[in-house]
């Protein structure tokens, strides 16, 4: 018989994953952590590159639950609209304009925000759902994962993702641990992925365009107030930069995940790396370590 | 019919800007009366977003007919200008008075 002991308040229970560069091994490292810690106990995986969710590929569960995700548009009301302009003059998206006699509105523009609607002094205009993408849950033993997925052509990925985490907030006691594949970059997907995350693991690669778009990473955690520390994937490839720069600015490195073209082959077989490769396993031992996080059974 | 030019200044000399939402201004030419205005469109030009559609309402509310410009405008203002009826010519470059030349002499495209 099995008991999970977890440990509440003094650890972190969300952790985003996430990078500057695409591509440095965010869903890698997800997926991977994800199911390794879920051989001690619970955990939630939350796939939130909704543009290109792939942590997907690396879990065949059991589908629990698919919902429609909608976000709020205006849709116009052409009765009782006296042209007066407001909403154009209200909306800081440019997306409802007046174009003569009559009102357009640009979906892929509007950021929900109900200001047309709510300041219309005729009651113009109404707020409709569009669906904008499927949330998805899955069970793999101990391991919950959740998909958020965007509509093919929709442009905004931030109210999938807003959507996702009120879902996890909702659906998780706070005492599960977390993890969040988040999008790559520093724009709105990720500050939306990682602002209500407890902890963020930034995972780069040791070359030029790693220490690049790591260092606006950083810049972005910082201007957020966010806990985070640095992993390094590839590692003996490229150069020393980026260990340089980590010195010089105190910034923890947890791990460093050798260059392997055995993790390579396996990860394009769409297999799981953390119980194949030994350098890999105890590089995620030394995250969990760092990180606190309990895996002791009983 | 008025024709309205995207520029980066105003009068028949201005160089053509090539993009249409952000366009710094229209110069307007009434080819009946070859009369000569312009379309400040600075506060669309800096927008952050939506520059397209808000320029095209802008051209709207000027009565314009005919629109002509570089590289033509996004799918956005695109559609506000089809739903108004406005004609939109590519391909212009150089001044504005090449440019209306260049239109007169049907060697712009139309999109």
């Amino acid at each position: 018989m099995t008991q999970y002991q977890t440990q509440l308040k003094e650890q972190f229970m969300r952790i985003a994953v996430a990078s500057g560069k695409g591509g440095t091994g965010k869903t890698f490292l997800s997926v991977n952590l994800a199911k390794y810690l879920s051989q001690f106990r619970p955990i939630v995986l939350a796939d939130l590159d909704v543009e290109e969710p792939n942590s997907g590929l690396f879990l065949k569960g059991e589908l629990i639950a698919q919902e429609d995700r909608a976000r709020m548009i205006p849709q116009w009301i052409p009765e009782p609209c006296t042209l007066c302009r407001e909403c154009q003059y209200n909306c800081n998206f440019n997306a409802i304009i007046q174009a003569k006699n009559q009102i357009m509105i640009f979906p892929q523009l509007c950021h929900s925000c109900y200001a047309c609607a709510d300041l219309c002094p005729e009651n113009a205009l109404r707020m409709v759902p569009q669906k904008m993408g499927v949330l998805s849950r899955y069970r793999i033993d101990n391991l919950c994962f959740i998909e958020a997925r965007l509509n093919i052509g929709e442009e905004m990925a931030t109210p999938m993702i807003a959507q996702a985490i009120d879902y996890l907030d909702k659906n998780f006691s706070p005492d599960i641990l977390q993890i969040l594949d988040s999008p790559p970059g520093t724009s709105c997907p990720v500050i939306e992925a990682v602002k209500k995350a407890d902890f963020v693991i930034l995972i780069t690669e040791p070359t030029p365009f790693g220490l690049h778009d790591l260092t606006l990473a950083v810049d972005t955690m910082k201007k957020l107030h966010k806990d985070f520390a640095v992993v390094i994937n590839r590692y003996n490839l490229g150069n020393k930069d980026v260990e340089d720069y980590c010195a010089e600015d105190n910034i923890p490195i947890i791990t460093r995940i050798a260059n392997d073209r055995r993790i390579a082959e396996l990860y394009s077989a769409g297999q799981l790396v953390y119980d194949k490769v030994d350098h890999f396993s105890k590089a995620l031992g030394d995250i969990i370590d760092f990180l606190s996080l309990k895996t002791t059974v009983k | 019919m008025k024709i309205a030019i995207s520029a980066q200044e105003t009068g028949w000399n201005a160089p053509v800007d090539p993009r249409f939402g952000r366009a710094q201004y229209f110069v307007v030419i009434d080819d009946t009366t070859g009369e000569i205005s312009y379309i400040d469109n600075r506060a669309n030009a800096n927008a952050g977003h939506g520059a397209g559609p808000n320029t095209a309402s802008l051209i709207a509310d000027n009565d314009i007919n005919v629109v002509i410009t570089g590289n033509g405008p996004g799918g956005n203002a695109a559609r506000v200008l089809a739903t108004m009826g406005i004609g939109v010519f590519v391909g212009a470059s150089g001044t504005v008075r090449q440019a209306y030349e260049d239109y007169k002499a049907g060697k712009l495209m139309r999109q």
